[in-house]
């Protein structure tokens, strides 16, 4: 370095590189409010699913971690790892995934959601498709069986029985587990019986480990609506759209469709238009293209539950809208100031 | 007139440098559709194997009759030629997997990486590096589908060549033999081969950069001498 008089620290000379002001809003506090505004819905997925839940829950974590720090260049670990990005998307796909899958799956799931939902578009904020979807949409795909078999929810006196297919040796079958059960999307659907609207409240229903407890999740998300973290578009657009089509479909068939309720508590709804859908690199910038992203998740996911083969259509959903973000963006973008539109 | 050792050459190419898949990004349409097993994607390159031989000897042999307006239509003719061959060949010997690659045994046809090799090679060359390309690039077609085909039968699967691999308890990824796997697999195969190309470049730059180095300090050297 030729310029040693300027390693000297004079108090009157105030050097700065340019981004002059600074907001307070940086990438970890961000993920900070998110990850906050999970822990209720976390808390929950403890307490009905006890420890195989936890464990779901670190091994995913772990996953998306390893990936992240293997995948990214040796000067920018450190940042990466810790603005938290990576962890919350293990912890996010950990919350998609029923409680008795075999940890070696969850493990994947990490992997392949950081490493194909992020590292190969380039990183956080080039991504197009949301990594904690891509990582479940993934494993659905390539473990169908595994995906769907459901456990029971239970209290906490039953904090310590584990799920004996959890612990299913890498790349082996998972024993078949006697604690099968049904979600209620799935009883809709394929058994036509509905769940009591408390049960799905408060979380007591079978499920993956993180979408069964509407309470939670609606804590959470009215915790980021106020903190900002959020676009409250979305969430809004998602619920009306859903409840107005599922009440549409009520209306003309009661006793084969459900009620708007059920559809708004059931299934991964609230989880995915809370935490998924808003996520800022995959939906879209403009307040009217969040408009339509929403009336397009709510309408495509009670499309998928009442019409397709799938029990739940969340995820796709989701995943279908995020493709069709960057057209969105394109056709809102505002009329540029003193230009002609 | 070049060599013999150039004629190797146009057949090594075709295995590494110039690889039809990973470097030229040609014929991903069988690539993606018939790979599901290994010993479909074997099959479907040695097809291709001796189509793309055939026609390029033919093609090449041929070059100075064949009108320039009318090429591409005789280079198809001689090509689905040798596909038909290869139609009815496998339908007497392999009828099992005849029936599994179905449709895409006469669309070799239109496998580009093929009219591809007529067009750009076998038209200009004579016939001993034109059968010396071919076979270099459906080898580096073949060693591509291999690669492939035992990816996603292994973990599709748990099989190579339909030899279990792993015991019955086996927990298959199904995606893999479903056509998402074909396009994942290509692309982190993809994604592997061109890390590796970049890392050999990298390297190689820094070795000639270090010899840069030694030669210039070789002159210094002998400049300060000299001076001295």
């Amino acid at each position: 370095m030729k310029n040693h008089h300027l390693k000297k620290k004079d108090p009157n000379l105030l050097l700065q590189s340019a981004p002059l002001l600074r907001q307070e809003l940086t990438t970890p506090a961000a993920m900070k409010d998110v990850w906050i505004a999970l822990l209720p819905a976390t808390a929950a997925s403890l307490w009905f699913f006890g420890l195989s839940a936890l464990l779901i829950i670190l091994t995913s974590i772990a996953g998306a971690i390893l990936t992240e720090w293997v995948f990214t260049d040796k000067e920018k670990r450190r940042f990466a790892i810790s603005d938290t990005s990576a962890g919350l998307t293990g912890l996010l796909i950990a919350l998609t995934l029923p409680p008795g899958l075999p940890l070696w799956m969850v493990f994947l799931g990490g992997c392949v959601s950081i490493g194909l939902g992020k590292v190969v578009w380039g990183g956080l904020g080039s991504n197009i498709f949301n990594p904690a979807l891509l990582g479940r949409a993934f494993l659905l795909g390539t473990f169908p069986i595994a995906m769907t078999t459901w456990g029971a929810a239970g209290g906490p006196g039953e904090f310590f029985q584990i799920h004996s297919s959890n612990l299913a040796l890498p790349f082996m079958q998972a024993q078949v587990d006697s604690m099968g059960a049904a979600t209620p999307l799935g009883l809709m659907k394929f058994e036509q019986q509905g769940t009591a609207l408390w049960s799905l409240f408060t979380g007591n229903t079978a499920g993956s480990i993180g979408e069964t407890s509407a309470l939670f999740l609606l804590l959470g998300g009215i915790y980021l609506l106020l903190r900002r973290g959020i676009d409250w578009r979305i969430p809004v657009a998602i619920f009306s759209t859903a409840a107005l089509f599922s009440l549409i479909m009520f209306l003309t068939d009661g006793d084969k469709y459900p009620s708007p309720l059920f559809t708004l508590f059931s299934g991964g709804l609230l989880l995915g238009a809370f935490f998924m859908a808003t996520d800022p690199v995959t939906s879209p910038l403009t307040p009217k293209g969040c408009w339509i992203f929403g009336i397009g998740i709510g309408f495509l996911v009670v499309l998928i539950r009442l019409f397709g083969g799938l029990p739940e259509g969340m995820l796709y959903a989701i995943l279908l809208m995020n493709a069709a973000t960057p057209l969105i963006d394109r056709y809102t973008q505002p009329r540029i100031f003193g230009r002609q539109g | 007139m070049a060599t013999d050792v150039s004629a190797y050459e146009e057949m090594i190419k075709g295995l590494w440098r110039d690889n039809p898949v990973f470097v030229q990004v040609l014929g991903m349409c069988p690539m993606l559709a018939v790979t599901n097993s290994a010993i479909n994607a074997v099959v479907m390159g040695l097809a291709t194997f001796f189509v793309l031989v055939g026609s390029s000897f033919l093609v090449s042999s041929f070059k100075t009759f064949i009108p320039k307006q009318v090429r591409i239509s005789l280079y198809i003719i001689i090509i689905a030629t040798f596909v038909t061959v290869v139609d009815y060949s496998l339908l007497a010997i392999l009828p099992a997997i005849h029936k599994e690659l179905g449709a895409f045994i006469p669309l070799i046809v239109a496998n580009c990486m093929i009219l591809g090799r007529q067009e750009a090679f076998a038209s200009k060359h004579n016939v001993k590096y034109a059968v010396m390309d071919a076979v270099g690039m459906s080898g580096g077609f073949l060693i591509a589908m291999l690669a492939l085909g035992s990816v996603r039968e292994i973990l599709g699967v748990g099989a190579l060549f339909g030899v279990d691999l792993f015991g019955s308890n086996f927990e298959p990824w199904v995606i893999m033999i479903l056509p998402p796997g074909g396009f994942l697999t290509l692309g982190l195969l993809l994604l592997f081969f061109n890390w590796f190309t970049e890392r050999r470049r990298q390297f190689l730059i820094k070795v000639a950069d270090a010899d840069r180095v030694l030669a210039v300090e070789k002159v210094d050297a002998q400049g300060v001498k000299d001076n001295g």
